[in-house]
């Protein structure tokens, strides 16, 4: 980020990025900071304490109903946001909202945009949403459908590595190691999930070619609200993958929700990017790189890595994955040659490492 | 796609797709989404022509990746205001099935064609009802088809039905029988059309002027009603079915559509009920059998869902014996339609017979329907019979299964049993 003499501000106040918004050009301030946001997911929802969901789902619609002016409608997958957001007969929605199925949301989403186009109101947008249940897994077909038709949808997959509204039972985000109700480790042999499976989405998404895919987390909020009006400044199938913890499924303090978004960041586990036309054209640098452990450990998902005897093969094979990333996307400060230049945007809060 | 003079009706030699598709254009669909299936790709290739050429104004045409996407897609359009049609059959409409009690639930007004086809395994593109049958209970109004006209007319009154009620319809026509049939069809004008059918104005929409909350998460304390409701809908469209058939008669000056229709049944001893294009045959059979001095007479029920229990009661409470010709088959009791008709006749003293017939689109023949017919008058019937079934090929696999062992896949072992198949031999 850049000041107005072109001095380069760094935001070291806190771990979390949250201060510093009174250091922007007021353009620049985040959303949730402004008088007239527009509450789309609004209080009283029944998610829990320091569900990384709700967090980014609010930031992400308010983003966009400030880029589209209000003129959004959201479709939603079932799920934890689908559910904790409108128990009959209450709704957190201020936006119009459709929830149809599981595995539908993305061409739910279609169909609205096809209708909006049929009907010339191509000045309203859509947004469709989910868990990672319902776009990497139950909702791939209709979320790979949307992408190759090229539909103007901005599609947001809330990621919380598990399948929380059932129960906490392994998707095909779930990353290796990770205890689910259907993954516990029992045994040597079975120290949690495997190992090489699981879907890279957003890669998948890159491979779709189409126009942005970006990553984001919890922890940078600004940064996924930059990337929100970022994709609504294009039309087109487009892509944002929001690393939301979930402590209830995690077994991670509900006060730990940012932190462990920034931890997963700082060790490499999550690299943060966005991408352009089948290419990566940005990436947000690690200030400080971690050890997976300090990641790893306030979350009992990861518990059976730290016992008696304590796994270090196991933490060995995530660290090499973190460093596989690191190395793929150039994360540490000294180690790209990928252009900088943020997509839809002037702005350059890429460097705010 | 040919382009025909606005303004007068005109007779043609169409195929029953194309006819589909011509109305269905006439209807001013806003969206239309389709994953290709036979026997419903001319429908659907009709209408994507009428699009590409411009036809349809600014109507979408959105191809996708499975069935389940077409309805969601259909489901996201409805719910966004636009009037939104799409087509399936068999596998197809069972790879919906979820989506169809969504649309239903949600009470979105969405019209689909059913090319009636079987359900696999073993696999089959032929015509019989399975496919819909077995989406008795999505909550969508079903509409049987008998001839082509009919197929059309229908679509008409569907798109009507549908957005009074605010109810998905799906018009059901049987497989290749009608979809690829020539006939002389009567296809509207599109004044008539307009006339006979306002633009779509939805009650519930999609809008950032007013923004709603569609498909929120009910339990107990309101699931019931929610459902009810649905019914209480159906329950309406019991009364809306013969008045848009009757606006439709006055408007386009032929019949079409209604709850049932009855053939030389008024003073009928014998009743044979049927669905769709079968009616013809079943007709001709009563025809040949009153010449005889035969009591004989047949019933369609055009509306299957919603159920017409008085109009059916009506007209088989003075019979003394009912047939029920099906094209599908209830596994383990036998006959859908059949349970269907008993609904209708509580309390009422007459022999009840069910006929399976036409499974993945084995003939129905005068010859066969005239010798069970005439069995059915003498009540020499089982009150389950499978028309013109194979016993001895059934026999022997059964037999083979008793022997134990691995026995083999069915659908081979009687192929090659009746010299189809000649790869490997016992």
């Amino acid at each position: 980020m850049a000041d107005s003499n072109g001095q380069r501000v760094r935001f070291y106040q806190v771990g979390s990025f949250a201060a510093g918004n009174r250091l922007l050009d007021p353009e620049q301030r985040t959303v949730q900071a402004r008088m007239d946001r527009s509450n789309t997911l609004t209080s009283g929802h029944r998610a829990c304490q320091g569900c990384g969901e709700a967090l980014g789902a609010r930031y992400a619609l308010d983003a966009a109903m400030r880029a589209t002016d209000g003129k959004l409608i959201a479709a939603n997958a079932t799920g934890c946001l689908e559910v904790f957001s409108t128990p009959f007969p209450e709704s957190s929605w201020q936006l119009p909202w459709i929830h149809s199925l599981f595995g539908n949301a993305p061409a739910v989403a279609s169909g609205v945009a096809a209708a909006l186009r049929a009907k010339g109101r191509e000045d309203v947008r859509v947004v469709g949403q989910g868990g990672d249940g319902g776009t990497v897994d139950i909702g791939f077909g209709c979320l790979s459908g949307m992408f190759e038709r090229g539909d103007d949808v901005l599609y947001i997959c809330y990621d919380n590595e598990a399948y929380m509204n059932t129960g906490v039972q392994r998707s095909g985000a779930t990353p290796p190691a990770a205890r689910t109700a259907n993954t516990k480790p029992i045994g040597r042999e079975h120290p949690g999930n495997a190992f090489g499976q699981g879907k890279d989405m957003p890669r998948i998404a890159i491979a779709h070619g189409i126009p942005y895919v970006a990553t984001a987390t919890v922890a940078d909020l600004h940064d996924l609200e930059h990337k929100v009006e970022a994709a609504m400044e294009l039309r087109g199938p487009r892509y944002i993958h929001v690393f939301v913890p979930c402590p209830l499924g995690w077994g991670a303090d509900s006060a730990d929700t940012i932190k462990l978004a920034r931890l997963v960041v700082e060790s490499g586990l999550f690299p943060v990017f966005e991408a352009a036309g089948g290419e990566v054209v940005g990436v947000s640098k690690i200030r400080r790189q971690v050890p997976v452990e300090e990641y790893l450990k306030p979350q009992r998902r990861y518990a059976h890595l730290f016992g008696d005897p304590p796994r270090a093969d196991v933490i060995e094979r995530l660290q090499a994955i973190a460093d596989a990333n690191i190395a793929r996307y150039g994360l540490l400060e000294d180690a790209s040659d990928i252009d900088h230049t943020r997509v839809g945007s002037t702005s350059d809060a890429r460097e705010r490492g | 796609m040919q382009v025909r003079p606005r303004g007068c009706p005109v007779l043609r030699q169409l195929e029953g797709s194309a006819a589909v598709a011509e109305t269905v254009g006439l209807c001013r669909p806003e969206v239309v989404c389709a994953y290709p299936i036979s026997p419903q790709t001319h429908i659907v290739e009709g209408l994507s022509d009428l699009v590409r050429e411009g036809r349809l104004g600014s109507c979408e045409y959105v191809t996708v990746e499975s069935e389940f996407a077409a309805l969601s897609v259909c489901i996201g359009a409805s719910a966004t205001g636009a009037r939104t049609y799409t087509a399936t059959a068999s596998q197809g409409l069972l790879y919906m099935a979820e989506a169809l009690y969504n649309a239903s639930g949600l009470g979105l007004p969405i019209v689909m064609t059913v090319a009636n086809r079987a359900i696999g395994a073993p696999i089959n593109i032929w015509n019989d009802h399975s496919d819909a049958m077995s989406q008795r209970d999505c909550g969508w109004i079903q509409l049987y088809a008998e001839d082509n006209q009919e197929a059309a007319d229908l679509h008409v009154q569907a798109f009507s039905l549908a957005e009074r009620l605010s109810l998905p319809v799906m018009v059901c026509m049987d497989g290749f029988v009608l979809t690829h049939a020539y006939e002389r069809v009567d296809l509207p004008t599109a004044e008539q059309v307009d006339a006979f059918l306002p633009p779509f104005e939805p009650r519930q929409v999609l809008d950032p002027a007013d923004p709603v909350t569609i498909g929120a998460m009910v339990g107990p304390e309101a699931f019931a009603e929610v459902k009810y409701l649905a019914h209480a809908k159906q329950m309406q469209a019991l009364d809306a079915i013969p008045e848009v058939a009757a606006e439709f008669e006055l408007a386009f000056g032929r019949p079409s559509g209604g709850l049932v229709r009855g053939y030389r049944a008024e003073d009928a001893e014998t009743i044979v009920i049927g669905l769709g294009s079968v009616l013809g045959t079943i007709e001709d059979t009563v025809d040949e059998l009153r010449e005889e001095g035969v009591k004989i007479g047949a019933l369609a029920i055009k509306s299957f869902r919603p159920f017409p229990l008085e109009e059916v009661r009506a007209a088989l409470v003075s019979a003394k014996r009912v047939v029920v010709l099906e094209k599908a088959l209830a596994v383990g009791i036998g006959g859908i339609v059949s349970s269907n008709v008993r609904m209708a006749l509580s309390g009422i003293d007459l022999h009840g017979y069910t006929v399976i017939a036409g499974l993945g689109g084995r003939p129905i023949t005068r010859r066969s329907l005239r010798a069970l017919f005439e069995r059915a008058i003498e009540d020499r019937l089982e009150p389950l019979t499978f028309l013109d079934l194979d016993r001895e090929r059934v026999e022997a696999e059964l037999e083979r299964m008793a022997g134990g062992g691995r026995s083999g896949p069915h659908a081979e072992n009687i192929l090659r049993e009746s010299g189809i198949v000649g790869a490997r031999s016992h």
